[in-house]
């Protein structure tokens, strides 16, 4: 089978690099599925799991917190200010930022923070849905 | 005779000063290893969405995004990345003295600009003269990571585009090497200097060039603030392992000196005493 380079990329450095066969990511636009040889193609990326199909039927999965997808032909490319592969994900902490945002949702306080804990809670659920591997 | 214990007092203290200088010294070197390290793990990152940018930035001429476009000036906002502690040498009295002279310079009255501060003694240093400080960041770690700068960086890109100021500059010192750091300043927005994509891969956008540059922008100028704390927090580290090093080297020096007082006198001392019981045997003769 034919496969394709992935890399997940943060500020904090690489966190994911393999080779896949197929990429099913979250885009703001609804969901996308990437094969090799795809046509170069970017696209901003929503808060959700990344799906990294590799040979033999092994997959990995990656929480992404925004950011972008840049797709090559021979390479794809995620961009996130914060991504985790589903291994090094510290569940303990993704449910206590779930409780705080539930918890500064239900004050309900000015617009801001309450867009804020909204998005929070977002990344918080999606790290949990990732670790326990129920996408 | 007098100043004998004095002086073993004095070489004590500067000996235990000289270890509490050394261990800072070998802490922050080791800090400096690890700094570097991240800002070597930034880098992968930073090509990356500098290379997307620009080919969307170029496939998407004149797009009117806020970001890409020059306004006149009637405000400025400066981010001054400092640190949180001293007994780093110049490292901040050098970036505030570079800032205020140019503040002087360009600007007439403090309505003019604004200050984001990293850094306790940053903010200290313009909280007490008064000036502008809209947004400040104190006790990052030392290894700090995006989530530590986020907010300030979020804060500092979205006022822009809300048109709270028109232009922003950083200032930090840049890391150059182990011994030499030097104070920068670079503009942040509007985002005019993008290099141009290395490579010229005719990409498809979904859903369109301006839907991403809307994420991708404010995330390129968030990125690049936190390359520049990154590099600012090695040349801390630097900084103050040089400045240990320095109080070192001066410690062993004064221990030295010392050290030769303390024998001389000491000698003096017997000198005497030999003398006054010669002189007291020849008296009895």
């Amino acid at each position: 089978m034919k496969t394709v380079t992935v890399n997940i990329v943060t500020p904090d450095g690489p966190v994911y690099d393999a080779e896949v066969t197929m990429v099913i990511a979250k885009t703001t636009s609804g969901e996308i599925g990437v094969l090799p040889g795809h046509i170069p193609m970017v696209a901003p990326l929503a808060i959700g799991a990344v799906k990294l199909n590799k040979e033999g039927g092994q997959t990995d999965l990656a929480a992404v917190n925004g950011g972008f997808i840049e797709v090559r032909p021979d390479k794809i490319s995620i961009l996130a200010s914060s991504a985790e592969v589903a291994e090094t994900i510290d569940l303990a902490r993704a449910k206590a930022a779930l409780t705080r945002a539930e918890q500064r949702l239900q004050q309900k306080q000015d617009n801001v923070d309450f867009k804020r804990a909204e998005l929070a809670l977002q990344r918080a659920i999606n790290r949990i849905n990732v670790h326990e591997g129920n996408i | 005779m007098v100043n004998l214990r004095e002086i073993k007092g004095r070489i004590n203290s500067t000996k235990s000063t000289q270890k509490t200088t050394k261990a800072m010294q070998m802490v922050s070197s080791s800090k400096l290893r690890r700094a570097e390290s991240n800002a070597k793990a930034y880098v992968p990152y930073m090509e990356k969405i500098q290379d997307v940018v620009g080919a969307i930035a170029a496939g998407t001429k004149d797009s009117g995004h806020p970001m890409l476009t020059t306004r006149p000036v009637k405000k400025t906002a400066y981010l001054v990345i400092g640190s949180d502690r001293g007994l780093a040498g110049a490292y901040n009295s050098s970036i505030l003295r570079q800032l205020q002279r140019t503040i002087n310079e360009r600007h007439k009255s403090k309505d003019e600009y604004v200050v984001f501060a990293v850094g306790r003694v940053v903010r200290d240093y313009f909280v007490k003269r008064d000036h502008n400080v809209i947004g400040s960041v104190v006790q990052l770690p030392d290894q700090p990571t995006f989530a530590d700068i986020k907010e300030i960086a979020r804060n500092a890109v979205g006022m822009f585009i809300d048109g709270a100021y028109d232009e922003l500059y950083m200032y930090y010192n840049h890391f150059e090497s182990a011994i030499s750091q030097v104070v920068t300043e670079k503009k942040v927005l509007p985002l005019t200097e993008i290099a141009p994509a290395t490579s010229n891969a005719a990409y498809e956008f979904e859903p369109s060039g301006e839907a991403i540059l809307e994420v991708l922008l404010p995330q390129y100028a968030e990125s690049l603030i936190y390359g520049a704390l990154l590099d600012g927090k090695a040349s801390e580290h630097a900084s103050r392992m040089t400045a240990m090093r320095n109080a070192t080297d001066n410690a062993s020096d004064l221990i030295a000196e010392l050290s030769l007082q303390y024998n001389r006198a000491r000698q003096a001392a017997i000198t005497q005493e030999i003398t006054e019981i010669v002189g007291g045997a020849a008296a009895l003769e």
